[in-house]
C-alpha cells in the first residue's frame, strides 16, 4: 500500500525533463497519469529512484484534428478523449476503446500517452493505434523523432522509448471517407484488463471491397499483436459474413495468450476470435458496407 | 527521499505542509489534514473508497501523490455541506437509503456529485456506469442509483427556482 | 400491515429515514483508522510467502535500523509470555506469531512498531526471514486420505488431518429410504471459498495504560463482549483483568461475519501495547485482509435425493468434506461444528434424512463462517436447491411443480423437520406464487421454448429456502460456552427522552434506527427521542453481538421485553397519577387514557416525568429497565427467488435480465432497511454465483490475493433487483419479526446457479459449479457444438 521513498521532480519545460532523465538514467521514471505506476509502486513491485512528472509541463493536453492527421497530447486524460466530440463522431474506435480503459474516475487521470508508453500488452490502445497505423512522436536529448506504432512495442514493459526520451504526441492519420472502427473489449467486469479485445479499422472501396484494414489484439502476448493473416485476407475482398468468420478465426490464430484467472489460453483464443469478428461487423457497418 | 512543500485549497481553503514525495494524496488528507472522511479500501485501485474531486474531477487520491496535489482544488465530503445546508447528493442518499455502513459513500457521494455537475438528467444505466469505479459491498447498489437520481430531481427543482 | 403509530412516533411498520446516516453523508463517522491517540504508534504484519515452511530464521537488524522504527516482534517474544498460541472461537487452537513454521500463506510471522505506517511499511520490507518449505496439503480430499502428511505436528497424538466429523439424521433409515427409492439423482456441489472483503478491512487500536492497568481496545468488531471475555480468559496471566478490559467497537464499515473472529493481528497489537505502555494501531491492507482473514464456504458436498416417480421426495442424503484450513477458526455454536447445516431439508417436507460433514485441516488460512452465511445456511440451501433442480429435470417435471408439490404446508407449521429443527412458520407457497405471478413465469417459459428453437439460451431458476437464525436458545447454542442470549438496557429521562444500550453491534444494519423503532412501539416515545448505542463493552449490557441475522431475533426482542417491562411499570404510575385502578387504564401507542374518559389521559412523557418526581408510595423511583433474552427458538424466515438469464454463446457470459426476490421476515420493523438488507445480500449472492472464488495452486500460492482478480461486482454486473414480500409472523418473537440480513446472500446463489443449468438443460448439462464463470459456461457449449 506504500511505496518505497524516491524522489520527485515536477519540471515546468520539456527540456529540464529531459535533463532530469538523462541525468538520472535507468533510476529515473516518467510520471503522467499514474494509474500504471503508482499501482506498482504501491505494491513495490517496481522501482524508481526518482519519478519526474511531466505533469506540470504545459501543451501536452491536446486533442485535435489538422493536417490530415488527430493529433493527441501525450498527457491528455481518458476521460477528456472519452468527452471529446470528434474522437467520438469521428474516430468510433478510439472512443470505444478509451470507454473501457479502467473505470471512469481512474479515467480522469490516466493519460493516453501513459496508456502507450508504458508497454503493457494488456492496456487498451496499443492494439487500437496498431489498427489505426498511429505514430506517436518522442522527446529526447537529440531533439524529437517520430516513430510508426509497429515499431514502437518491443516486449513486455518494453518499448522503443529510450530510457532518457518522453512520448510528447499521438498522431492517428483522419481516415477516409467510407471508413468505419471499432473496439470490442471481453472483460470480467468493469475495470478489468481484457480477457480478449480486438481493435479493427476498416476502410473500404467504392465498390465495398476492402482498401485497408487494420486488425489488432489486446493482452493477447508480450506485446500488442497485429492480426496480419486476417488483414491480407480481407484485403480486397467485399466483406460478408463468411468473411468476417474466416477473417477472425485467423485473427484468434493470432493471439498466443497466457493462461490466467481470466481464462485459459484456448478460451483467449477463442474469444479473440469472437471479439474479432463483432469488431469486424461493426467496423464495418460503420463503414458503409454490409 | 525528497520533501516537498505542498500547498493546495481542500473545501475552499488554503492549507499546506511539508511532504514526503511518497507521501499518498489520501494520506495527506486523513492524516496531516484530519479530514478523514476520506477512506481507503484497497491497494490496487479498485474500490474507489478514497474517490475526492481534484480540480474538479474524481480521482482515486490513494493512487495520487500529494505533491501532484499542489497549486490544485481538492473537494472531498466534507465541502459537500455548505453554510449548514446538506447538498441534494447527500440528502439523495439519505431520503433513498443509499449507505448502510456508510465506507464506500463519501467516494459514492463525490463521483455522484460530479456526475451531476456535467449530466443533469443521467438515466439508470449512466449512473451505474459513472459509479463503475466505487465498490460497494452492503447496498446492492440500486439504492444509490435512486440517491443519485433523486439529487438530480432536487438539483433542477432548485435551478428551476433559481431561474 | 399499517403502522400502529403514526409519524411521529415511527413505531414498526415505518420507513423511518436512518439516524445514524447523519454523520456518515458528513464524512464523519467514525471508523477504526480515524481513531488517533497520542503518541500512537503503528503496527505491521511480516506475512509468509509459503504455504507451509519452517522458519530457520528472523533477522531484524536492517528492520531496526529503519528510521521510526521502535520493535520487532516475533513468536519468541510472544512465546516468553505464553501469547504465541490462543484458542479459536471453535475450540481449536491458533497461532498468534509462529516459533517453527507457517502453515498458510501469509501468515503473520514478525510485526513492526513504528512511529508512523510508513516507516511501519518499510521496516517490513527490511524483516529478513530464512524458510525451510514443506509439502504443501491443499485438496482436502487428499489431506483426509490415509497416509496424508499430518499438518497440526503442534497437537500431539494427532495422526490424521480431521478436525472433526460431524453427522445429524439417521443413517440407516434414510440409507433404506434410498435403497427402495423409485428415483435417486445425486450430484456433487463444490461451493468454493470466498471472502468477505467488505471495504473498510480488519483493525485495531489497543491502548494499555500502566498507571491504571486498563486496556482499552478499539476494534473491528462483530461480538465486544465475546472478544473482552476472550482477551480475558487467554491474557488473564499476563494481568489482563475482565473489568480492566474495555473493548470499544466504534463505527464498522461492513462485518458480513469477517469482523467477527479474533485474528492475530489484534493480539499483537495488544501485546505490543501492554509492553510498550503505548496505543498501538495496527490496519490490514487489503491484499492482507483478502489472503489471510477469515474465509467462507468451501464445502464439497456429494447430495443425493431420493423419490417417487410423481415427484414425492423421499430422503435427502449428503456427504460433505469441508476445509477449514490449517486450524478450525471458524466462529461456529460449540455444538454446531458444521453450523446449521442440518436445514439442508430446506423448506421440503422430507420424511428420512441424513448428512454428515469432515472437515479437513489444509495448507490454507482459517475460518469457514464469513460472508453472510447464517453458519453455513448458504452451503445447505445450496445443495438442497440444486438438487431439487436436478431432481425436475430428471423427472421432467416443472421446478415450481415440483417444489409446490413438496413444500411443507402452512398447515404444518411449527414443524418439526426430521434433522430436528422445529420451523417455527412458514408459508413457502404464496411466496413462490406470488415470485411467480410478479415475474409472468407462465410467459417465460413460452419465450424459453422459442428462443430454444432458434437455438438461443434463455433459462429460468427459482429457489424457495429457508433460512435458519436468532442464535439461540440457550440448551442448544454457546460460544466457547458463553450462551447467546442478547440484551437491550432502556433508560428514559425525565424530559421522555431515552438511550437504549444492546449488547448487539451493527456494521450497516441500521440498529440505531431500528432498535428505536422497536421501543417506539412498545412505548410511543417517538423513535426520534431514543438514542441507541452499542459496541462499548464499558456500557452496554452483555450480548453476543451481530452476525448470522441474530439481531432482531435476539436484542430485537430484549429490546421489545425491556420496553415492555418499562410500559407496565408506566402503567402503575399513570394509575398512580390519574387515580384509578391499573385495570382502568387503555394503552395506545404513547398514551394511556380511562376507560369511557378518553380525555383523562397521561402521556408517556408525562409518566416518565412522574418516576423522578412524583411516584407511588413504594416504587421504585427512575425509569429504567433491561432484558438478558434466551430466545425459545430460532427463526425460519423464508423466501422465493425467481432468476432470468440471457447466455451469450460466444462468450458464455451470463446475462442477468431480471431477478426477482420475495422475502418473508415475518412482521418488519423498518421495510426501507429490509429492502436495503435484500438488495446487498442478493448483490452478496450474485457475487459468488458468478464472479468470487478464493482459489489456491498445488503450492499453496493464493490466486486471488487481491481485487485485481477477487472480483466484486459493480454497479453494471449488479441487476436491477425488483423485491416483495410476504409477511408470515414469526409466534414466539416479541414483535413477530424473524431476522432477515442473509436470505438473500442464502437464496440468491442457487437461483442463479439454477437459471444457467436450466438453460443449458436441454443440452444434457445438470450442474455447473459456482462461480458461473464465462468460460465454464463456454466450454459447454463448445462440447455441445453450439459455441457462436
Amino acid at each position: 500500500m506504500i511505496p518505497s521513498s524516491f524522489d520527485y521532480h515536477a519540471p515546468s519545460d520539456l527540456p529540464s525533463a529531459v535533463a532530469l532523465l538523462v541525468k538520472h538514467g535507468e533510476g529515473a521514471k516518467v510520471l503522467s497519469g499514474g494509474q500504471s505506476l503508482l499501482p506498482l509502486l504501491k505494491l513495490r513491485l517496481g522501482q524508481a529512484a526518482h519519478l519526474v512528472d511531466v505533469g506540470r509541463i504545459p501543451g501536452l493536453e491536446y486533442v485535435r484534428e489538422e493536417g490530415g492527421m488527430l493529433r493527441i497530447g501525450a498527457c491528455t486524460r481518458e476521460s477528456v478523449l472519452e468527452g471529446s466530440e470528434v474522437v467520438r463522431t469521428r474516430y468510433p474506435i478510439l472512443f470505444e476503446t478509451t470507454k473501457v480503459i479502467a473505470d471512469p474516475v481512474v479515467r480522469n487521470r490516466a493519460t493516453v500517452g501513459g496508456n502507450l508508453a508504458h508497454g503493457d500488452p494488456a492496456n487498451d490502445h496499443p492494439a487500437t493505434m496498431l489498427a489505426l497505423s498511429a505514430q506517436v512522436v518522442a522527446v529526447g536529448p537529440n531533439g524529437e523523432r517520430v516513430i510508426a506504432i509497429d515499431k514502437f512495442f518491443l516486449g513486455l514493459f518494453s518499448t522503443a522509448l529510450a530510457p532518457d526520451e518522453i512520448l510528447t504526441e499521438i498522431r492517428v492519420p483522419s481516415p477516409p471517407p467510407r471508413s468505419g472502427g471499432a473496439y470490442e473489449k471481453l472483460e470480467r467486469k468493469v475495470g478489468d484488463y481484457a480477457t480478449a479485445a480486438a481493435a479493427v479499422q476498416v476502410t473500404l472501396s467504392p465498390s465495398g471491397a476492402v482498401e485497408r484494414v487494420g486488425i489488432a489484439l489486446t493482452n493477447a502476448g508480450p506485446i500488442p499483436v497485429r492480426a496480419g493473416a486476417a488483414e491480407t485476407y480481407l484485403r480486397g475482398k467485399k466483406v460478408d459474413d463468411a468473411a468476417i468468420a474466416q477473417a477472425a478465426r485467423l485473427a484468434g490464430g493470432a493471439s498466443s495468450p497466457r493462461a490466467d484467472r481470466r481464462g485459459t489460453v484456448e478460451y483467449k483464443r477463442e474469444m479473440a476470435r469472437v471479439m474479432s469478428a463483432r469488431a469486424l461487423k461493426r467496423a464495418v457497418e460503420r463503414a458503409g458496407g454490409h | 527521499m525528497s520533501m516537498h512543500k505542498v500547498e493546495l485549497k481542500v473545501n475552499g481553503v488554503p492549507h499546506s505542509a511539508e511532504v514526503e514525495s511518497r507521501l499518498l494524496l489520501v494520506h495527506l488528507l486523513r492524516e496531516v489534514f484530519r479530514l478523514t472522511g476520506t477512506h481507503i479500501g484497497c491497494d490496487t485501485t479498485h474500490c474507489g473508497a478514497c474517490t475526492v474531486l481534484l480540480d474538479g474531477n474524481p480521482v482515486k487520491s490513494c493512487t495520487v501523490l500529494a505533491v501532484q496535489a499542489h497549486g490544485r482544488e481538492v473537494m472531498t465530503v466534507e465541502g459537500l455541506e455548505t453554510g449548514g445546508k446538506l447538498h441534494p447528493i447527500q440528502q439523495g442518499f439519505t431520503e433513498k437509503h443509499g449507505l448502510q455502513c456508510g465506507y464506500c459513500t463519501p467516494g459514492m457521494m463525490m463521483t455522484g456529485f460530479a456526475l451531476l455537475a456535467r449530466n443533469q438528467q443521467p438515466s439508470e444505466q449512466e449512473i451505474r456506469e459513472a459509479i463503475s469505479g466505487n465498490l460497494c459491498r452492503c447496498t446492492g447498489y440500486l439504492n444509490i442509483v435512486k440517491a443519485v437520481q433523486y439529487a438530480a430531481e432536487q438539483l433542477e427543482k432548485g435551478a428551476s427556482h433559481a431561474a | 400491515m399499517q403502522p400502529r403509530t403514526d409519524a411521529k412516533i415511527c413505531g414498526m411498520g415505518h420507513a423511518m429515514r436512518r439516524k445514524e446516516d447523519a454523520r456518515f453523508i458528513r464524512g464523519q463517522g467514525h471508523y477504526i483508522d480515524d481513531v488517533q491517540l497520542p503518541g500512537m504508534l503503528f503496527l505491521d504484519i511480516v506475512r509468509s510467502p509459503f504455504a507451509h515452511a519452517k522458519i530457520t530464521a528472523i533477522r531484524t537488524e536492517r528492520a531496526l535500523k529503519v528510521p521510526g522504527v521502535l520493535a520487532v516482534i516475533t513468536g519468541e517474544t510472544l512465546a516468553k509470555y505464553n501469547l504465541h498460541w490462543m484458542p479459536t472461537l471453535s475450540a481449536d487452537t491458533q497461532m498468534v506469531l509462529p516459533t517453527e513454521k507457517v502453515m498458510y500463506q501469509s501468515q503473520e510471522v514478525a510485526a513492526v512498531i513504528a512511529t508512523d505506517r510508513y516507516a511501519a511499511a518499510d521496516g517490513v520490507d527490511a524483516v529478513e526471514v530464512d524458510y525451510e518449505p514443506l509439502p504443501v496439503l491443499i485438496d482436502p480430499f487428499k489431506a483426509l486420505a490415509p497416509g496424508a502428511q499430518v499438518l497440526r505436528t503442534d497437537k500431539k497424538d494427532k495422526k490424521d488431518n480431521l478436525a472433526f466429523h460431524w453427522e445429524a439424521g439417521n443413517r440407516a433409515a434414510t440409507d433404506r429410504a434410498f435403497a427402495e427409492a423409485e428415483v435417486v439423482v445425486k450430484e456433487d456441489f463444490y461451493v468454493p471459498r470466498i471472502h468477505v472483503a467488505s471495504i473498510e478491512t480488519c483493525g485495531c487500536v489497543a491502548d494499555f495504560s500502566p498507571a491504571e492497568g486498563k486496556l482499552t481496545v478499539y476494534m473491528t468488531s462483530q461480538a465486544p463482549h465475546a472478544v473482552r471475555t476472550v482477551f480475558a480468559l487467554v491474557a488473564g496471566h499476563v494481568g489482563l483483568s475482565e473489568e480492566k478490559i474495555r473493548v470499544i467497537s466504534p463505527d464498522i464499515g461492513g462485518g458480513f461475519g469477517g469482523k467477527v473472529p479474533v485474528y492475530p493481528g489484534y493480539v499483537i497489537a495488544v501485546a505490543a501495547s501492554v509492553v510498550l505502555g503505548k496505543p498501538v494501531k495496527w490496519i490490514e491492507d487489503r491484499m492482507e485482509n483478502l489472503q489471510a482473514d477469515s474465509f467462507a464456504r468451501d464445502y464439497h458436498m456429494r447430495t443425493e435425493l431420493a423419490a417417487k416417480r410423481d415427484g414425492t421426495m423421499v430422503a435427502l442424503r449428503i456427504r460433505t468434506v469441508a476445509d477449514h484450513g490449517y486450524t478450525n477458526a471458524s466462529a461456529n455454536p460449540s455444538k454446531f461444528p458444521a453450523g446449521l447445516f442440518s436445514i439442508c431439508t430446506g423448506s421440503y417436507d422430507l420424511k428420512q434424512a441424513f448428512c454428515e460433514v469432515d472437515a479437513a485441516y489444509t495448507n490454507k488460512p482459517p475460518g469457514g463462517v464469513a460472508y453472510r452465511c447464517s453458519f453455513r445456511v448458504t452451503e445447505a440451501v445450496h445443495a438442497i436447491e440444486r438438487i431439487t433442480d436436478v431432481l425436475a429435470h430428471e423427472l421432467r417435471m416443472d421446478p415450481a411443480e415440483l417444489r409446490m408439490k413438496n413444500f411443507i404446508r402452512p398447515e404444518q407449521f411449527p414443524y418439526r423437520s426430521v434433522l430436528g429443527w422445529e420451523y417455527d412458520s412458514g408459508n413457502y407457497p404464496a411466496a413462490l406464487r406470488l415470485a411467480m405471478d410478479k415475474i409472468g413465469y407462465a410467459a417465460l417459459r413460452k419465450e424459453q421454448a422459442e428462443k430454444q428453437a432458434r437455438g438461443e439460451l434463455l433459462g429460468i431458476g427459482i429457489c424457495s429456502f429457508t433460512e435458519i437464525v436468532g442464535g439461540g436458545p440457550s440448551k442448544d447454542f454457546d460460544i466457547l460456552g458463553l450462551k447467546m442470549f442478547d440484551s437491550a438496557e432502556i433508560r428514559v429521562h425525565p424530559t421522555g427522552k431515552a438511550i437504549a444500550r444492546l449488547g448487539t453491534k451493527s456494521q450497516g444494519q441500521g440498529h440505531e434506527t431500528t432498535y428505536a423503532q422497536i421501543v417506539a412501539e412498545e412505548l410511543g416515545i417517538p423513535a426520534a427521542h431514543v438514542q441507541v448505542e452499542e459496541g462499548d463493552t464499558d456500557t452496554a449490557p452483555y450480548g453476543l453481538g451481530t452476525y448470522a441475522s441474530r439481531s432482531t431475533p435476539t436484542s430485537g426482542a430484549a429490546c421489545a421485553v425491556a420496553a415492555r417491562k418499562l410500559r407496565e411499570k408506566a402503567r402503575k404510575i399513570a394509575a398512580h397519577l390519574l387515580e384509578v385502578s391499573e385495570e382502568d387504564l387503555v394503552w395506545e401507542p404513547g398514551k394511556f387514557s380511562v376507560k369511557g374518559a378518553p380525555q383523562k389521559a397521561k402521556t408517556i412523557q408525562e409518566i416518565v416525568f412522574a418516576a423522578y418526581t412524583n411516584y407511588p408510595k413504594g416504587m421504585e423511583p427512575g425509569f429504567e429497565a433491561s432484558s438478558y433474552y434466551d430466545p425459545p427458538n430460532l427463526t425460519f424466515p423464508f423466501g422465493s427467488y425467481v432468476c432470468v438469464v440471457d447466455i451469450d454463446r460466444g462468450t458464455g457470459t451470463v446475462k442477468v435480465r431480471r431477478f426477482l426476490a420475495v422475502d418473508d421476515c415475518g412482521n418488519i420493523i423498518n421495510p426501507m432497511i429490509v429492502e436495503g438488507q435484500i438488495h446487498g445480500g442478493l448483490t452478496q449472492g450474485l457475487a459468488p454465483a458468478l464472479f468470487e472464488e478464493m482459489s489456491y495452486d498445488e503450492n499453496g500460492n493464493n490466486q486471488a490475493g487481491s481485487f485485481m482478480d477477487y472480483l466484486l461486482p459493480t454497479a453494471v454486473e449488479t441487476p436491477h433487483w425488483e423485491t416483495d414480500k410476504t409477511v408470515t409472523p414469526c409466534p414466539h418473537h416479541p414483535l413477530g419479526a424473524k431476522g432477515v440480513g442473509e436470505s438473500a446472500t442464502v437464496g440468491a446463489p442457487p437461483a442463479i446457479a439454477n437459471a444457467v443449468v436450466d438453460a443449458l438443460a436441454h443440452l444434457g448439462v445438470r450442474n455447473i459449479d459456482i462461480p458461473i464463470t464465462p468460460e465454464k459456461v463456454w466450454r459447454i457449449l463448445k462440447e455441445k457444438g453450439v459455441a457462436e
